[in-house]
């Protein structure tokens, strides 16, 4: 504050302009695809608008090409929302264990730290490996076994609810961790020390007086785990077996498709992580709004 | 309720250390090790060879006497190249973004909105922020579109799209979040009353930047150093939809290998890359105490 005032005369100034064009460069270009969705049936993919439709929604909706666009929304819906569930669940109790201290607390902390900065390809290629052994283990455990009728109908481990999953739990638990260790280390002990005091359990000092405290933080940790989840491709890319998540056929009709329809699927995409980030920023304001009013 | 009294912490950790050793550590010991098995057309065969090795370093060490390079290495400092171009530009940029709204924007709250505003792309597409730039940039984009209005060029100018610049202004778009978050993180934790005894013992604007400000946010410059190198490094996404398909990278190479089910050279590459990604990491590790500066 005392550095602002008193150079508002022109470092100000030109600090906040350079916030401005920062600004109109990161939202500029979503704000075009927004607009040249709507673009009429005659346009193109740039400017001029040819008169203003919902022509391209209705293309998307109908299908692009050989893509079954609604199928991959609801797989990634699907997915997102199972990131999005063990991301709150498994950071909350490794949360927990940090700060109690335990034996490979070190290791588990550089690994997660390693994983977040790993390049993701490496990741996905490990990940397809990985599965594409077990597969051809389980292929031969079953051949030995003579279960030929179980060898017939196998084909792979590889899918959106193993390996998939996987990948997208390296990817966001790192943050989900670092969050959680953000908020321990700021949290106050000395509440579940008073609920202590006053014969609360353990669970009921922890349901009682922690989850209320850190919930704000928790909806944070989710939204990063479905927004994550939902926009993620490099690491998926090898390790997902035959079907695609949305952004993945996204990336493939990048190439295929020449239409503003496009625009229309990344604007309906982009909405809806909208949607997903405004409803947790909300929501966590509540709940420190509720917090508040209630101490 | 007796049970979860005496939960211990090693089995809350249990289900994180359970995904990170099989999705992470596992996998990675696999490429290792895959990086040594002889290439096969059908199926992955366990052996031991360098050849993988020595093919992803053909020409590069025996043929020193030419002056052409080795595909390999050519790879790397594209690669590189974009790497300290792309870092360059985020260290200033997000450093400027960070300490105008950790320093200049008065009040918490006006602070808040503008960090949340600079941050919601993030929790966007990366490929939708990618395809944006096409209506823009594009033969008959906005930008070609004005300014041959304003009759500045004649024709339109063909390095906008899917090109160098087009693939660094991507990268800056999408990762200068991940420079300008830790930075401000370091900055919010500066005692404002080191930059008021700065002020009292005569210092300039620009010496108080330099000589309390930049020291003090040594971390935040390295974490984001680290995440900005490691994110260009492996990308395969962003040279790939905005360069054409035409750029190489060290990722996109991997990524190709792979799609052929070449695994033995995708993993030599990969083992390299990492190699690569491990010395700097370890390199900045050194300088700072990572965890303790949460």
């Amino acid at each position: 504050m005392a550095v602002g005032n008193r150079r508002r005369s022109c470092g100000f100034w030109l600090l906040a302009a350079v916030c401005a064009l920062y600004v109109l460069f990161l939202y500029g270009p979503v704000i075009t695809i927004f607009v040249l969705s709507f673009q009429g049936p005659e346009g193109g993919l740039t400017f001029p608008m040819r008169g203003v439709s919902l022509h391209w929604y209705r293309q998307l909706w109908a299908g692009l090409g050989v893509v079954d666009i609604g199928a991959a929304v609801r797989r990634s819906l699907a997915l997102g929302i199972a990131v999005m569930l063990l991301t709150v669940l498994f950071s909350l109790l490794a949360g927990l264990a940090f700060r109690k201290g335990f034996k490979g607390g070190g290791a588990l902390f550089y690994s997660s730290v390693a994983s977040l900065v790993m390049p993701s390809i490496i990741i996905s290629l490990g990940i397809g490996l990985q599965f594409r052994l077990f597969d051809s283990l389980i292929k031969s455990a079953l051949e030995r076994m003579g279960w030929t009728q179980m060898l017939e109908q196998y084909t792979t481990l590889m899918g959106l609810a193993t390996s998939g999953l996987g990948a997208h739990l390296t990817w966001t638990l790192p943050f989900g961790m670092l969050i959680m260790f953000a908020v321990f280390n700021r949290f106050n002990p000395a509440y579940e020390e008073a609920a202590r005091d006053l014969g609360a359990t353990p669970w009921q000092a922890f349901r009682h007086v922690v989850l209320p405290m850190i919930a704000p933080s928790l909806v944070g940790v989710g939204m990063f785990g479905f927004t994550l989840s939902w926009d993620e491709i490099a690491r998926s890319s090898q390790a997902i077996g035959d079907v695609n998540t949305l952004p993945l056929e996204l990336q493939g009709l990048t190439t295929t498709v020449t239409t503003p329809a496009i625009y229309a699927l990344g604007t309906t995409t982009t909405v809806l992580s909208l949607v997903v980030i405004f409803a947790a920023l909300a929501a966590a304001a509540a709940m420190r709004h509720r917090a508040l009013a209630r101490a | 309720m007796k049970a979860l009294k005496t939960t211990p912490a090693w089995l809350q950790a249990l289900p994180m250390g359970a995904v990170f050793f099989l999705f992470f550590i596992l996998p990675l010991v696999l490429v290792a090790a895959v990086s040594l098995w002889p290439q096969n057309e059908y199926a992955l065969e366990p052996g031991f060879t360098l050849d993988n090795y020595a093919t992803l370093f053909r020409g590069c060490l025996f043929d020193a006497g030419s002056s052409d390079l080795c595909v390999t290495a050519k790879t790397y400092l594209s690669t590189l190249k974009f790497c300290v171009l792309v870092w360059a530009i985020t260290l200033v940029l997000g450093f400027t973004l960070a300490y105008f709204v950790a320093f200049h924007v008065p009040g918490i709250g006006a602070q808040t909105a503008l960090f949340t505003v600079m941050t919601i792309p993030f929790w966007t597409s990366n490929v939708i922020r990618m395809i944006s730039w096409i209506p823009l940039l594009g033969r008959n984009g906005f930008i070609n579109q004005t300014l041959m209005d304003i009759g500045a060029i004649r024709q339109p100018i063909e390095w906008l799209l899917y090109s160098d610049f087009s693939v660094v202004l991507a990268f800056v778009h999408l990762n200068t979040t991940f420079m300008m978050v830790p930075i401000f993180n370091s900055m919010m934790k500066i005692d404002r009353a080191l930059i008021e005894a700065a002020d009292d013992c005569g210092a300039s604007a620009w010496q108080t930047l330099w000589q309390v400000i930049v020291p003090l946010c040594r971390t935040g410059i390295l974490i984001g150093s680290i995440f900005v190198v490691t994110l260009v490094m492996g990308d395969f996404v962003t040279v790939g939809v905005m360069g054409g398909q035409q750029i190489a990278s060290v990722g996109k190479t991997i990524q190709v290998q792979t799609s052929y089910l070449q695994f033995p050279a995708a993993a030599a590459n990969a083992v390299v890359l990492l190699a690569v990604v491990l010395l700097f990491i370890v390199a900045l590790n050194r300088l700072v105490d990572l965890r303790r500066e949460l």
